[in-house]
């Protein structure tokens, strides 16, 4: 386990962040235009003084080893557009919220997923199962960015029962986490059903049933284990979308997330933020994944995590 | 009729797919879908461009099928000409990914040893980057055309194509016809490109099928986040958003061209998931 997590850490994570890092700075760098470009033209000796705090008139190289140290040292660089404070410190004050919606998001989906999933895979062909799975396709195919504005019309602005903007009250959390999580509860009730259908159908499974158990225990004791491991491996993939796809409810709702601090930094050319939000996504991916792989190799022994260093 | 056609497994599937109720009507549901995207503009009375400010914000009627937006134009006309952008984006970035996808996939998995081993541990890098974001920084950064939109799509559509590829190629090179035509002396490209690839070709169909929409996804993504296509220029994901903004007054403005893509997605689903039993047979339909 010790060793697996050195591994990861040596031969992924660093690597895959220092391409990432590198990756990112290049474009951000190459991208032409300066940063400071905006619609009323910036004097020379500003521009040049502008370009100097912030060093952007080393030559290349010597920026990027700079960027590289700084984030040794946990410095993310200045926010160029908002004068004075540090990216780190923009980043630690929206990551929370993004954590806690990305998280409902998570809990939702897999709570309604597992169970349609199960309760599809108890009778196949049933009239369960069709329900389930038509629900799951139809949640498959309306993305984010339509749900929430829907919901939002329906249940905020036609039937007044919840809040549409902002994340103070535990009643503005719910519209969102439902537009950001049904799409990967749909996912996840497809991937439960088959899962829970393979496992049903093994040898063990026919064991525990002539041993008398009841169905309840068949399923929630002996095969939930087996079959959800596809759900465990469809989370890192997850993670990483309800991510991404909290920018589009942040906009929507209005909750002061990340998602909304890298859309307009992004499109306000504040390179170093853009870069540092980059960065975060990236770590937090890894550290994602890295987690389910351990929670994979606890569900079924048979996977080995040393055998990562091959 | 052609007797060996009828045996052939293209033959076979199509017959399978026909069978296939679900698939059969998300098929006719895209085509008629695309066939209205590219004929209805000129068939409608209405250009998706003209504005007519008196006629603003007009809810459906006999007139305005889907009604008119701020501007007085007709949200029909633009809808269906915004679907024409969304079509051609999601099939040109699927188009860029399976260049890259195959080709690289499928040289990797046919050099095999170091090369392949290298080759496969760039794609894991760049499989745990976050791309959603490298797109963004792209279509931010640099000019906001439809070109780099597709070329950045497609550049990260890729990888899951490339794995794929590579094991399947990997499986079908130690068999006895690739063998065969090492005997008889022909070019590893040729052994590439008319005898492994081919074989290949089931499993990457059935992987465009969830490609396409995953790729529209994004373009709507994108656009809704102002980062795809730029006005006056339109996409469902465009439309959209600018509907999302007038939704308390004017819902229609964003219910139609919501409408347009889920049912655009729902028959790529259905398609998608006949194509895989079809070309698939092992896994039984079902």
């Amino acid at each position: 386990m010790f060793r697996f997590l050195l591994h990861r850490l040596f031969l992924q994570a660093v690597p895959t962040l220092l391409v990432l890092a590198t990756l990112s700075f290049l474009l951000v760098r190459l991208a032409p235009g300066s940063p400071f470009a905006s619609e009323r033209e910036l004097p020379q000796q500003t521009l040049d003084r502008l370009n100097e705090t912030y060093g952007l008139d080393q030559p290349m190289h010597i920026q990027y080893g700079r960027y590289l140290a700084g984030l040794m040292r946990g410095d993310l660089g200045p926010s160029l557009k908002n004068p004075g404070r540090s990216v780190r410190e923009l980043i630690a004050h929206a990551l929370p919220v993004s954590l806690e919606l990305g998280a409902l998001a998570l809990l939702y989906a897999l709570g309604l997923g597992l169970t349609l999933g199960i309760l599809a895979a108890i009778r196949p062909n049933g009239w369960g199962d069709h329900l389930a799975m038509g629900l799951a396709l139809i949640g498959i195919c309306i993305p984010g960015f339509v749900l929430g504005p829907l919901l939002a019309l329906a249940f905020g602005l036609q039937l007044e029962w919840l809040p549409v903007v902002g994340w103070d009250t535990p009643a503005d959390r719910i519209l969102p986490v439902i537009s950001l999580g049904s799409i990967y509860a749909a996912y996840i009730a497809r991937l439960a059903r088959g899962g829970m259908l393979e496992e049903l159908s093994k040898d063990y499974i026919r064991t525990a049933r002539a041993k008398g158990l009841t169905e309840t225990r068949v399923i929630l004791g002996h095969a939930l284990r087996g079959g959800v491991q596809p759900v465990i491996s469809f989370l890192g993939p997850a993670a990483a979308g309800l991510l991404t796809g909290a920018f589009v409810v942040e906009v929507i709702f209005q909750i002061p997330g990340l998602g909304r601090i890298i859309v307009n930094a992004a499109l306000n050319r504040d390179q170093f933020l853009v870069l540092g939000c980059v960065l975060l996504f990236g770590a937090l991916m890894v550290l994602f994944n890295t987690l389910v792989d351990v929670v994979l190799a606890g569900l079924n022994p048979r996977i080995r995590l040393q055998k990562e260093k091959a | 009729m052609n007797t060996s056609a009828s045996y052939s497994l293209a033959g076979d599937a199509w017959r399978r797919l026909l069978r296939n109720r679900a698939a059969l009507s998300g098929l006719v549901l895209l085509v008629l879908m695309m066939l209205a995207c590219v004929a209805g503009p000129w068939l409608t009375p209405y250009s998706h461009e003209e504005m007519n400010l008196l006629n603003s914000h007009q809810s459906p009627s006999g007139a305005h099928w889907f009604g008119t937006d701020e501007l007085g134009r007709d949200l029909l006309t633009r809808t269906l000409i915004g679907g024409r952008i969304s079509f051609a984006v999601a099939l040109a970035a699927t188009g860029v990914s399976l260049v890259i996808g195959v080709s690289y996939g499928g040289l990797s998995g046919f050099v095999g040893g170091r090369v392949d081993a290298l080759m496969m541990r760039i794609v894991d890098v760049l499989y745990a980057l976050p791309f959603t974001l490298l797109v963004i920084l792209l279509v931010t950064l640099f000019e906001r055309s439809m070109i780099l939109l597709f070329v950045a799509i497609g550049a990260v559509e890729w990888l899951t194509m490339a794995r794929i590829v590579r094991g399947q190629v990997m499986g079908l090179r130690n068999q006895e016809f690739i063998e065969a035509c090492e005997v008889l002396g022909y070019s590893n490209a040729r052994i590439l490109f008319r005898h492994l690839l081919p074989n290949v070709l089931g499993t990457v169909i059935i992987y465009v099928t969830l490609t396409i929409p995953s790729v529209m996804l994004l373009e709507a993504f994108l656009s809704f986040l102002g980062l795809g296509v730029q006005p006056p220029m339109s996409s469902w994901g465009s439309l959209i958003k600018d509907g999302v903004g007038a939704m308390e007054d004017f819902p229609w403005l964003m219910i139609f061209p919501g409408a347009a893509l889920f049912v655009t997605l729902l028959a790529l689903n259905f398609l998608g998931d006949g194509l895989r039993d079809a070309l698939d047979p092992r896994r039984g339909g079902g």
